[in-house]
């Protein structure tokens, strides 16, 4: 018993948590990539604001992003950059009668017609809009 | 810091090594450096607070409107117009770690590896494991180590292809690093996506990780023989992917006793045979 309470231990602790997604990071490394590009580019020094567009189907948690965010910035032209996000709602449309609806998660059916083919119009987005310069 | 994940800072780039092959080391991304959970982090929410926009003179916006993964989409479209002009026929592999993603590939190859020319790259976090099981077979394969990295990316596959100089005619098996979560999101060129899934794994799956089952377009349900001990309705299980994506193709077969792999290999012949026509 006490064998098996010791190795639940070892694999949640250790085992599991290192393999937490984290794909945030890479997105918020893809974001300073971009933002480094794009400051030289208009031989600027640094990043005061950037603006980013997340959907909601994106596969995005804003809470990661944020929690990774500090240290992805680090020394960068984003280290003191304010940072505001625009969610974006998801949006659908059912192939089969052609209503269109709010959609929160991706296996969302037609409200109507209880279809699961759709197109998604709009949530899936995943784009640095605008940065302000210095 | 790695390029690809947010814990440890003693960890370094992917590393892409043939076996037998010595390591050397290797940065993906140039943003490695390193930090300390010092517990300060400042969280920005900018979901609904405002505030003034004073510009003065030296502040300039720029428009940008960019694709935050536009990179790794450039790079997988790059694989994907080499595997097409190629005909390679190029499938990612994807699943939770331990459902029996390279088993499956053992079997596969094993078994027709007589009628098609097999490739293999191999993702994992670490360990040359799963290659030296793959060359054992005498089949050519690259392993990617990702470091802390959960996921592959386009810019790795293209490194790992260069080095397994690929024949025309073909097909690439490229095995993910296990999780059901980060891989979803990076495009690999690949020609099709397989999500494979387990009965040992709860039915409920595909809606607790919907991403990956939305961009996969083969459902491969695995460990079939193990159906009399395990406390599952396949039935409901598919219902449930459909529900996310109703245009996934499913193979139900057991790579341990064989059993429905042969309509596996016939879909895996019959796309070969598609992009050898494809002249």
């Amino acid at each position: 018993m006490i064998i098996i309470c010791f190795l639940f231990i070892y694999f949640v602790t250790l085992r599991v948590n290192p393999l937490i997604p984290m794909h945030e990071l890479s997105i918020a490394l893809g974001i300073v990539k971009i933002a480094e590009d794009e400051t030289a580019k208009a031989k600027a020094k640094k990043v005061t604001k950037i603006e980013l567009e997340i959907g909601v189907l994106a596969g995005v948690e804003i809470d990661s992003l944020n929690f990774v965010w500090s240290s992805a910035v680090q020394d960068t032209v984003l280290e003191n950059a304010e940072k505001e996000i625009l969610i974006i709602e998801g949006k659908g449309k059912c192939i089969d009668c052609n209503t269109e609806f709010e959609m929160d998660n991706i296996y969302d059916c037609c409200p109507e017609c209880g279809s699961n083919f759709k197109g998604i119009l709009k949530g899936k987005e995943l784009r640095v809009k605008a940065i302000e310069v210095i | 810091m790695c390029g690809t994940c947010g814990c440890g800072s003693e960890s370094k780039g992917p590393t892409i090594l043939k076996p037998g092959e010595k390591e050397h080391e290797h940065s993906h991304n140039e943003h490695t450096h390193e930090h300390s959970h010092d517990g300060h982090h400042h969280h920005h929410d900018g979901h609904s607070h405002t505030h003034d926009h004073s510009h003065d003179h030296n502040h300039k916006v720029l428009k940008i409107e960019q694709d935050i993964l536009q990179n790794n989409q450039v790079l997988a479209a790059r694989n994907r117009g080499y595997f097409e002009a190629k005909k390679i026929f190029a499938l990612n592999l994807v699943s939770s770690p331990g459902s029996g993603k390279t088993s499956i590939l053992e079997r596969t190859l094993a078994d027709l590896k007589a009628e098609i020319p097999f490739y293999v790259i191999e993702g994992d976090q670490q360990t040359m494991n799963d290659a030296n099981r793959i060359d054992a077979l005498n089949i050519p394969v690259v392993q990617i180590n990702t470091g802390k990295g959960c996921h592959l990316e386009s810019d790795m596959v293209y490194n790992a292809v260069k080095k397994l100089e690929i024949k025309d005619n073909s097909i690439l098996m490229i095995e993910n690093v296990g999780n059901l979560v980060c891989p979803s999101m990076f495009d690999l060129g690949e020609s099709k996506r397989v999500v494979i899934i387990s009965t040992t794994e709860g039915e409920d799956k595909p809606i607790k990780y919907p991403d990956m089952f939305y961009t996969s377009n083969i459902c491969i349900i695995n460990k079939i023989d193990l159906l009399p001990y395990v406390n599952i309705n396949v039935q409901k299980l598919k219902d449930y992917a459909l529900k996310v994506n109703p245009n996934l193709q499913f193979f139900e077969v057991s790579a341990t006793t064989g059993e429905g792999m042969e309509a596996w290999y016939n879909w895996l012949k019959d796309q070969s045979k598609i992009l050898e026509a494809k002249a």
